[in-house]
C-alpha cells in the first residue's frame, strides 16, 4: 500500500527548535495557571510513525491559540484565554451501544496501555485555511477493537463533555450551539488506520484549548469532524446526528471530506489559507490549491466509491 | 457671518477627523505585516478594514438623529464620516483582491458572482461609488435636488452592509449584535420620521 510514506525529514525539522526550546514557557503564557492543574503540558512517550509530511508544522503557538472550540467561546482566541478552569482529570470515556462488551475506559490507564505515535498530519478547516499538526495519539480502530463491535454496528457515534461550570461558551446568555457537541463517522472510516485519537500535540499531552485529554483527528475531513474531549463513544445502526449539520444542513454535511470541487455555500473550497508561522502579510506563501481528501485521497478515495460526493459533502 | 478664523477652525477639526479616521487602517497594516496580528493575520485584517467600515457607517447614520433628537449638531463631520466609511469598505475589498485571494481571478469571479453574502458586499461597494465621487462642494451644487435623492442610496449601502456582515459569519459575536442593533435602530429611525412626516402632509 502506497499509504505508509517513509519519514523524508529528520524530527529536529519537524518542530522548530525555537518553539520546542521554549515550549513550556509558550504554554505558560498563552494559558496562564492551567499549568497549575497538573495535568497540563506533560511530555508523551511517543514513537515515530510513518504518517508524516514534507510540509513545514505550524508553530506551537498557533495550534494553541487558534481554535475553534465554542464550548470556551466562538473567537478564535477565546478558547486559549477561557480554558484555564477546565480540569481534564480524572478523565473517563464510555463506549456502549452496538458492542459486544461495552466499556468505560479511563483515560490514564488507556495512555498506559496504548502506544502513541507521532502523526504529522494536514489539517484543514471547512473554514479554508489550514495548519500542518504534529499529534501524538493512537488510531481510534485499537480502540474500538477493545469493545467489540457489532455485526450490525455500521457507524460510530462521539459526544463531547458539558460542564458549564469549567466551560464558558456552554453558559450565561449566549449559546451558539446546542450541547453537547456530536460527531459522527462511518464504522469503515472510524476502522481505517489514519483516524487518530489524538492526546497531544508537538510531544506533550493536548492543551485544553485543543481538545484535553483526548480528541479526535480524521485528516481527509473538515477540522469540526475532529471532535474534541470526548467522553462518550457510540456505535450504531443509523447514520448519528453531528452539531454543525445540525446547525446549517445546507451548509455542513454528514461526510464533510475535503473536496475543492465542492463549494461551501458562502465560500470557495478550492484553495486555503496556510496560517501560522507566516510572518505577517508578506512573510511568503499563503495561499495554495486545495487537494482532494486534503492530500489523503491514496488512502481514503477508496472508502467513497460510487457514492456522489457533490451529494454526499 | 462667520469669521475667517471660525471658517478655517472648522476647516481644521474636519481635516484633523480625516487624519484621525485614517490611523485605525495604517496601524492595522503596520501590525500584519510585522506579524503582530495572530496566527491569520490576513483575514484578521479584512475583518478589522470591514468592522471600521461599519463603526464609520454607524456614526455618519447617527449625525441626523442626534441633531434631530438631542440638538447636537456635528453635521459639518458627516461628510467626512461618510468619505471614510468609503475608504474603508475599498480597503477591504483591495485586501480581500490582494492577500486574501492572492488575485487567482477565478475563485475570485466564482466569489462574486455564486455567493449571495459577497455578491452583497459588492453590491454596495460599487453603489458607494458614485456617493464618493459626489462628495465634493462642485457636486453638491450641480447636482441640487438630485444630490440628495441620490445620496439617500446610503440606506440601501446599509442594508446591503448588513445583510454582509451577518451571513458572512457562522456565528454572530457581541459586538456584531451590537452593530446591527444600532444600523437596524438607524434606520428605524428614518422610517419612523418619513411615515410621521407623510401623516403631517
Amino acid at each position: 500500500m502506497p499509504s505508509y510514506r517513509p519519514p523524508r525529514i529528520p524530527s529536529s525539522e519537524i518542530t522548530p527548535k525555537k518553539f520546542w526550546l521554549n515550549r513550556r514557557q509558550i504554554i505558560g503564557a498563552g494559558a496562564a495557571g492551567l499549568v497549575a492543574t497538573g495535568a497540563q503540558a506533560a511530555p508523551l512517550e511517543s514513537v515515530k510513525s510513518g504518517y508524516t509530511l514534507d510540509d513545514k508544522p505550524t508553530p506551537f503557538k498557533d495550534v494553541t491559540n487558534f481554535n475553534n472550540f465554542y464550548e470556551f467561546g466562538v473567537q478564535k482566541t477565546d478558547p486559549a484565554k477561557n480554558s484555564g478552569d477546565f480540569n481534564p482529570r480524572p478523565w473517563t470515556i464510555e463506549i456502549d451501544g452496538l458492542v459486544q462488551t461495552p466499556k468505560t475506559v479511563d483515560f490514564d490507564e488507556l495512555l498506559a496501555s496504548e502506544t502513541i505515535e507521532e502523526r504529522v498530519y494536514r489539517m484543514r478547516c471547512v473554514e479554508a485555511w489550514s495548519m500542518v499538526i504534529p499529534w501524538n495519539g493512537f488510531p481510534l480502530s485499537a480502540l474500538l477493537s477493545k469493545v467489540e463491535p457489532l455485526g450490525s454496528a455500521k457507524y460510530v457515534a462521539f459526544e463531547t463533555v458539558v460542564r458549564p461550570e469549567e466551560m464558558p461558551g456552554q453558559r450565561g446568555f449566549f449559546q451558539p450551539l446546542d450541547w453537547p457537541y456530536v460527531e459522527g463517522l462511518r464504522l469503515d472510516e472510524a476502522m481505517h488506520p489514519l483516524t487518530l485519537m489524538a492526546v497531544g500535540v508537538y510531544g506533550e499531552t493536548l492543551p485544553n484549548q485543543n481538545g484535553a485529554p483526548i480528541r479526535l483527528v480524521v485528516p481527509w475531513k473538515y477540522g469540526f469532524k475532529g471532535i474534541k474531549s470526548v467522553v462518550k463513544i457510540t456505535l450504531t445502526e443509523k447514520q448519528p446526528p453531528s452539531t454543525w449539520n445540525l446547525r446549517a444542513p445546507s451548509e455542513y454535511g454528514f461526510y464533510a471530506n475535503v473536496n475543492p470541487e465542492v463549494d461551501h455555500p458562502r465560500w470557495s473550497q478550492a484553495s486555503e489559507r496556510i496560517i501560522g508561522g507566516s510572518g505577517g502579510f508578506f512573510g511568503g506563501a499563503n495561499r495554495k490549491d486545495t487537494l482532494m481528501f486534503n492530500g489523503y485521497a491514496d488512502e481514503v478515495a477508496s472508502l467513497y466509491d460510487g457514492m456522489d460526493l457533490k451529494k454526499n459533502f | 457671518m462667520p469669521s475667517k478664523s471660525s471658517y478655517l477652525k472648522r476647516q481644521a477639526s474636519i481635516w484633523l477627523l480625516y487624519a484621525i479616521g485614517f490611523l485605525p487602517a495604517i496601524w492595522g497594516f503596520y501590525l500584519g505585516a510585522t506579524d503582530q496580528m495572530g496566527t491569520d493575520p490576513v483575514k484578521s485584517f479584512e475583518h478589522y478594514l470591514g468592522f471600521w467600515a461599519i463603526r464609520f457607517l454607524i456614526l455618519a447614520l447617527a449625525i441626523t438623529p442626534l441633531r434631530e433628537v438631542f440638538g447636537l449638531n456635528l453635521i459639518k463631520y458627516r461628510r467626512a464620516l461618510g468619505v471614510l466609511t468609503f475608504w474603508y469598505v475599498l480597503f477591504h475589498f483591495l485586501v480581500y483582491l490582494t492577500l486574501d485571494q492572492a488575485l487567482r481571478l477565478p475563485e475570485i469571479i466564482a466569489d462574486i458572482t455564486k455567493r449571495p453574502f459577497i455578491i452583497f458586499g459588492m453590491i454596495a461597494l460599487v453603489l458607494l461609488i458614485p456617493l464618493a465621487l459626489t462628495s465634493f462642494n462642485w457636486a453638491i451644487r450641480k447636482l441640487r435636488k438630485n444630490w440628495k435623492r441620490l445620496h439617500r442610496l446610503v440606506y440601501v449601502i446599509t442594508i446591503l452592509g448588513l445583510v454582509h456582515m451577518v451571513m458572512g459569519t457562522k456565528v454572530l459575536s457581541v459586538e456584531q449584535i451590537i452593530y446591527t442593533a444600532a444600523l437596524v435602530l438607524l434606520l428605524g429611525y428614518r422610517v419612523f420620521s418619513w411615515s410621521r412626516k407623510r401623516m403631517a402632509t
